[in-house]
């Protein structure tokens, strides 16, 4: 470069250069243009290189959402409503791992919670109630406890609880899913029959749709599979992506005598539902417009479309449709891991669906689950005209753990599914009646009182397998300044305010040197229900993993959500305990947390269940009823016995 | 003359934007794995890495996920070869811990980005990376500050979240 701008002003050397024919009355202009013109060249040159040399990572600054399993010990600030902490942060550089033993990792296995022997699992695929048996599929690895070769796992139970492992039900041995066999959905037809729409990878990297259908339907065990063998039946129509295009609905009837059904996928950044209509589940063609589209939300993964009855009673089949229904439109979002619904009406004529509040529209407003939670999926039993809940719970340790104690992942206790007639804008979830089945002893507790800063014990016997029932009341102290007004979740229980945290300690060891606390905060409290009208309260519902345990290498977040808590109702908890998972559940459902812990002293007969109040300026009264919980025992089903 | 004359400034010039527009042709493949390398925690590192494999040029950010997660694989091979060797001379719960992480490594979050990254799941690309890029900040903090292995926990830890930089681009 250098070299050339010094010979902009050597003329002579190029005078002397070009001793040719026929250039020289032009020569020199000509010249002067083409060295010009090499410089600019050059130097653009020049500034493309530098340019994209540059490193511009900081400036794009991904945000960080990422994998949950990574914030290790980090408690990022104002974790607090409906924000789980997404954080790919990495270690800090202090970070040592942790040395685990067999009886801790043994421990972690659950009692009642659908998990397979061995192995990877992750989503729920086509449950369905068929002859007697409740029947769950489920994506696994059947070589390896984390993700890969996935495969469709199969698992039958009578009362949803139970649960018996039968072989794997949609192997990986067709070109159109010799990729992966993935996610899918069941439709029962009037006649009986059962057609099963799963997506499937093939040998040209493309994500398809396939038909399957029992062997045999008289089969109470749907044991056999068999693939249509003009598979695939849906292929990613023009416009999206080979990679975009997964996850196929339950099909619903319409009046216009087709099945119609619904399947994720994105466009530029925007999350939306495609809609395919068909007669014989062979043929189906594409509606020109979506379902719905939600800009800036990313893939849309599991996407699930049902209707709920305004009146809150009962579960409704997946074609039921008329006033006094709502459809709910839920999506898993790729991008950051979560699970989102929304409520609004469906507009049957041109199969397209709009929320009831745009602000709480799919993928920015509710979700199902405020915590470790992911690809759930609902299916209508007829058994008891309910509609059930799945959802995957992953684990939130390392891979290391997993590979070493074999196994990964859950399955949640599956949950009813209601339209929430008191407040008209979210759905309750609550667990299946048949967990009761269960129960062995219980203890009841009536008014235990609880002051400000003090744990009480709860002895109750075993505290790793429980259903546990609170209810509680407050108690306005006269104080001397209200202390600062912390809403949310705040950093945790640790964090102090007026009204709050207070709520029970699960998994928690007598020296509290390792505990898991299930709080509310409420923002304000009035004696009476005529405050409200003078100020808002608005209450948290939370679960601090921070302290659930002292092993820094497992993911240990804070997770929490307003919860509405109408004038007429106390507030209310229901936490089910089964090793390392616990589910929690406020105001009957209507906010719902998982959580993963990992402890490595607060396991089997060290690990209690407290009351704590950490508020400063309320008494708590709470009343509870504690089962302890049998085991499940999910196993292989006795082929060898007769049923 | 004045024919010639207007022939050869157009000529100069329609040269002129040739030169510069050139650049932009030849370059198109480098192009990716430099855009893509400027969003992941260390360019400098990533476009020397994808370089280094013959096929990166031609490769897409799937490709060039797949070709991190060989370079992953070779980082954590000079980690269990070194880890062997120190084991020879001595071994220690530390260097124990650190054979146990790099197995998991090799056994399960290597195998588990490259399907992830081969069949179009992304996420599962970017779980394996991160639980990797984990695994090697355990092993070097295992020894209190005297690490015999932090050249490769370092080169591992590195390479691991470029590629988990590289999935999350495909997400």
């Amino acid at each position: 470069m250098g070299g050339i701008k010094d010979d902009v002003g050597h003329v002579p050397l190029l005078e002397a250069e070009e001793e040719e024919e026929g250039w020289r009355p032009l020569r020199l202009r000509g010249s002067y243009l083409g060295i010009f013109g090499s410089i600019v060249f050059l130097v653009s040159m020049a500034a493309l290189i530098i340019y994209q040399g540059h490193d511009y990572y900081d400036e794009a600054k991904i945000e960080n959402k990422g994998n949950n399993n990574n914030n290790y010990n980090k408690v990022p600030r104002g974790v607090a409503e409906g924000v789980s902490a997404k954080s790919n942060s990495f270690l800090s550089e202090t970070t040592p791992s942790y040395n685990w033993t067999n009886a801790m990792l043994s421990w972690q296995r659950t009692a009642f919670h659908f998990q397979p022997e061995r192995n990877w699992m992750n989503d729920p695929n086509g449950p369905l109630f068929h002859k007697g048996w409740y029947h769950l599929f489920y994506q696994y690895n059947p070589f390896s406890a984390v993700w890969g070769n996935i495969t469709w796992g199969h698992a039958v139970s009578r009362d949803l609880i139970h649960w018996l492992y039968l072989p794997e039900a949609i192997v990986r041995d067709m070109w159109f899913d010799i990729n992966g066999a993935w996610s899918g959905s069941a439709t029962l037809l009037p006649g009986g029959e059962i057609v099963m729409l799963y997506t499937g990878y093939t040998d040209q990297q493309v994500q398809v749709q396939n038909l399957a259908y029992p062997a045999d339907a008289s089969d109470p065990l749907l044991l056999n599979w068999v693939k249509y063998a003009k598979n695939p039946v849906m292929v990613p129509p023009p416009g999206i992506g080979p990679h975009d295009f997964r996850d196929p609905t339950t099909a619903w009837f319409g009046p216009d005598n087709k099945w119609t059904l619904t399947l994720g996928s994105m466009v530029n950044d925007s999350g939306l539902s495609l809609v395919y209509k068909t007669t014989d589940f062979i043929n189906y063609e594409l509606n020109d417009h979506f379902l719905h589209i939600v800009p800036g939300t990313g893939m849309w993964e599991c996407v699930d479309f049902y209707p709920v009855s305004i009146n809150g009673s009962v579960g409704l089949d997946t074609s039921a449709n008329g006033p006094g229904v709502k459809h709910v439109l839920k999506a898993s979002l790729d991008d950051t891991k979560l699970d989102y619904y929304a409520i609004g009406t469906y507009f049957i004529e041109n199969d397209t669906w709009i929320p009831d509040d745009p602000d709480l529209d799919v993928g920015i407003g509710l979700r199902l689950d405020y915590g470790k939670y992911y690809a759930s999926k609902t299916f209508y039993d007829q058994n008891k005209q309910r509609r059930v809940l799945w959802g995957w719970i992953n684990e939130s340790d390392s891979e290391v753990a997993d590979i070493t104690k074999g196994w990964a992942s859950l399955q949640t206790i599956p949950r009813t599914v209601l339209y929430d007639k008191k407040t008209g804008t979210n759905l309750l979830q609550w667990p299946v009646e048949e967990i009761e089945s269960l129960r062995l002893s219980s203890h009841e507790l009536k008014e235990l009182l609880v002051k400000p800063g003090t744990v009480v014990p709860l002895h109750i016997g075993p505290a790793t397998q429980l259903d546990i029932f609170v209810e509680f009341e407050i108690e306005l102290l006269e104080s001397e300044g209200i202390v600062n007004n912390v809403e949310g979740c705040g950093v945790g229980a640790v964090e102090r305010s007026a009204f709050g945290p207070f709520g029970i300690l699960a998994i928690a060891n007598d020296e509290l040197s390792e505990l898991t606390p299930i709080y509310f905060r409420l923002s304000n409290y009035g004696n009476g229900t005529s405050t409200t009208t003078t100020t808002t309260t608005s209450t948290s519902f939370c679960v601090d993993e921070t302290r659930s345990s002292k092993a820094p290498d497992v993911s240990k977040l804070v997770f929490g959500s307003k919860v509405s808590v109408l004038s007429d109702e106390k507030l209310s908890l229901r936490v089910l305990v089964d090793h390392s998972i616990i589910e929690s559940f406020a105001q009957g459902g209507r906010t719902v947390i998982s959580s993963r812990v990992y402890p490595t002293e607060a396991i089997y007969g060290a690990a209690r269940l407290f009351l704590f109040n950490n508020a400063t300026d309320i008494n708590i009264k709470a009343s509870l009823k504690i089962w302890q919980l049998n085991s499940a025992f999910i196993r292989p089903f006795p082929f060898h016995n007769t049923q | 003359m004045a024919n010639l004359k207007t022939t050869t400034t157009l000529f100069f010039v329609l040269f002129l934007i040739a030169m510069t527009s050139l650049p932009s042709i030849t370059l198109c493949d480098e192009n990716l794995i430099e855009s893509t390398c400027r969003k992941t925690p260390n360019f400098n590192l990533c476009v020397q890495s994808l370089k280094a494999f013959p096929g990166s040029a031609s490769a897409d950010v799937r490709g060039l996920g797949l070709i991190m997660v060989k370079v992953m694989q070779s980082k954590a091979n000079d980690a269990i070869n070194k880890i062997r060797e120190l084991q020879r001379s001595g071994p220690s719960p530390a260097l124990t811990s650190c054979a146990s992480k790099y197995n998991a490594i090799v056994v399960g979050d290597i195998p588990e980005a490259n399907e992830a990254f081969s069949k179009g799941m992304p996420k599962f690309a970017e779980n394996g990376a991160n639980d990797a890029a984990n695994e090697a900040t355990f092993c070097e903090n295992g020894f209190n500050g005297r690490s015999p292995l932090t050249q490769q926990n370092n080169a591992m830890r590195d390479v691991a979240a470029i590629t988990a930089a590289i999935a999350r681009q495909l997400l």
